[in-house]
């Protein structure tokens, strides 16, 4: 990919996890770990592969993006927000009362957010429907979904991903972040999903491996995943939860927390300090 | 003798009248397509109907996802498993998003007989009318069953449909009507009131011509739009009688008797008795006999009528 392209995708991910931070700090709680790990996959879609109309949400032919991790809710009004769905100025309003943007996302009421999620195991089920009306109507969309990694110890997970095999929804792309850690501790001691890419494998997906915050791989992924016909693409993603502050990375503490103010100030210091790789 | 169909029937045929009108109806099942009758979808219409397997969660999901892209989607198993099983994903990706999703659930109530109490749903009712935006409906025979998924297909927002295995009389001809919200009085008379839905409409008219033999006078009211509840006709009905029996092939406990109770406390409390099933799982057995066993015949309904009548006159007598 080109360097500028590159560069600017790399900008996007960096303002998108100052608005995290910023947002959960302001709100008093929040999930800034699993939004954190998901920051380049989200930018990835919004600012560069998927097909979107900010201006008109509901456009007909749009890519849809679900976010079946809803806990990191953060990450997809950040984004929504940088890509023109709705004012900045709404970040400010997280979680509290009379506000939009709810503590896990609301469909009905967020420009944007497509699919209500928070509960998990749901959307990849949900992606899978709005997908079998795109083909029932011939339309060219694609529906991603990013999942957790501990979010596929819900069982629903495996009859929606036995389902989109079956009914050959090559039009769903499923991202699992894969960042190590859930709410209790590691995921591989609280219930151990692996050996993941072999179960998506094994349930008749195509499956990709990937560092999932590294752009040309994600990009890479996505192009493959539009070119593999009959079949629908897993996205094993490797990622950091926390990723960007480095206090936050690979802390499990930091699933459910928000940032008290000096931890905020400690955490957008090192975002300004940021370098492109 | 007044000829019998099973509400799923009546279901299984409007289905593929409406598949033909609109194009965005689609069906999905979780591998009971031949009895809860969307078999009949599934043959005409193949390209549209879904089955997802033995996997009731994701065929709420899924609906819900279709929904969203702008189709009408039915999703049919029975009844325990439909609301029971998948209720969180009705909850937050129907109810809470508004997703225009109608659950058609079969095999409701203790007549689903022989099977036994693991597939006699008589929960569902409460648990589908506690969430908000949930229309609730409980169709008395299959013309209603008709009106009733006609009516739901042009509602926009999530509907459950209560349906049943076994045959019930037809007890409405083509000039009746059904409004989601309106519950028609079928008969009138001053000494007690009767709501009941599903079976026990049926059950309710034959209790009611008993009763007049023996001199007592009763209306029975099919409340067959459990939500929105038709709270005018109700109050209304209960304002004239004084006494409220209610009847359905459910548990008192949260379903149409409670959706009553609730609403009488409120706004013009009389005594009420509620028949139904009392608090127990049901068992294998015939349909009738397990009526019999639970309560549920035209028999407990006019018992439930004199039990009222005397404590409305209890109550007026201390006054």
């Amino acid at each position: 990919m080109d360097e500028t392209k590159l560069r600017e995708l790399q900008e996007r991910a960096l303002a998108v996890r100052r608005d995290i931070v910023e947002m959960i700090a302001l709100a008093g709680s929040g999930h800034p770990g699993g939004s954190l790990s998901g920051v380049e996959i989200a930018c990835a879609l919004y600012f560069h592969a998927m097909r979107i109309r900010p201006a008109e949400p509901d456009w007909p032919e749009r890519d849809r993006f679900v976010l079946s991790k809803g806990h990191a809710a953060p990450l997809l009004y950040a984004v929504l927000a940088q890509a023109g769905y709705f004012p900045r100025e709404e970040l400010k309003g997280l979680r509290r009362i009379d506000r939009m943007l709810q503590g896990h996302p609301d469909a009905k009421g967020t420009p944007g957010v497509e699919v209500s999620t928070g509960s998990l195991g749901q959307g990849i089920a949900v992606a899978n429907g709005i997908a079998l009306a795109g083909k029932l109507d011939g339309r060219d969309y694609r529906v991603y979904v990013l999942v957790g990694d501990g979010e596929l110890q819900e069982g629903l997970v495996w009859e929606a991903a036995m389902a989109a095999a079956h009914y050959r929804l090559d039009n769903v792309t499923v991202f699992v972040d894969y960042n190590g850690f859930q709410i209790d501790g590691r995921i591989q001691d609280v219930m151990n999903p692996d050996p993941v890419p072999d179960k998506w494998r094994a349930f008749g997906w195509h499956v990709l491996e990937i560092d999932g915050h590294d752009f040309p791989q994600i990009l890479s992924a996505i192009d493959t995943a539009r070119s593999v016909q009959g079949k629908p693409t897993a996205v094993i993603a490797r990622t950091v939860k926390g990723k960007g502050i480095s206090f936050m990375e690979n802390q499990v503490g930091w699933h459910g927390v928000a940032p008290k103010p000096d931890e905020l100030e400690r955490a957008l210091v090192e975002l300004a300090g940021w370098q492109p790789a | 003798m007044m000829s019998k169909m099973a509400t799923r029937d009546a279901y299984g045929q409007t289905l593929v009248r409406l598949g033909e009108r609109e194009p965005r109806v689609v069906v999905l099942d979780a591998d009971l397509a031949k009895s809860t009758k969307t078999i009949d979808f599934a043959k005409s219409f193949p390209q549209r109907f879904f089955d997802m397997g033995i996997a009731e969660q994701n065929l709420i999901c899924t609906a819900a996802g279709l929904a969203l892209a702008g189709k009408i989607p039915f999703a049919s198993t029975f009844a325990v498993f439909a609301t029971g099983r998948a209720f969180e994903q009705i909850r937050n990706s129907v109810a809470y998003p508004r997703a225009n999703v109608k659950i058609a659930a079969t095999h409701a109530g203790l007549t689903v007989g022989e099977d036994g109490a693991s597939h006699q749903s008589v929960e569902d009712i409460a648990i589908m009318r506690s969430l908000p935006g949930m229309t609730v409906l409980v169709p008395a025979d299959a013309r209603e069953t008709e009106l009733m998924v006609e009516a739901a297909a042009a509602h926009k927002g999530p509907v459950y449909i209560r349906l049943g295995r076994s045959g019930v009389p037809q007890l409405f001809d083509m000039e009746y009507q059904f409004a989601m919200g309106k519950s028609p009085v079928l008969r009138e008379g001053d000494d007690a009131a009767i709501f009941a839905c599903g079976i026990m409409v049926a059950e309710a008219l034959t209790a009611a011509r008993q009763l007049a033999e023996a001199g007592l006078e009763v209306t029975v009211v099919n409340v067959s739009s459990i939500k929105p509840m038709d709270e005018k006709t109700i109050i209304e009905a209960a304002r004239q009688a004084g006494a409220v029996v209610t009847a359905e092939e459910h548990s008192v406990v949260g379903g149409l008797g409670s959706a009553v109770a609730e609403l009488l406390a409120r706004h013009y409390p009389v005594p009420v008795e509620m028949v139904g099933v009392q608090d127990t799982f049901g068992e294998s057995g015939s349909p009738s006999d397990l009526l019999q066993k639970y309560g549920l015949t035209a028999h407990h309904i006019a018992r439930g009528v004199e039990r009222v009548v005397l404590r409305k006159k209890t109550i007026s007598g201390n006054r």
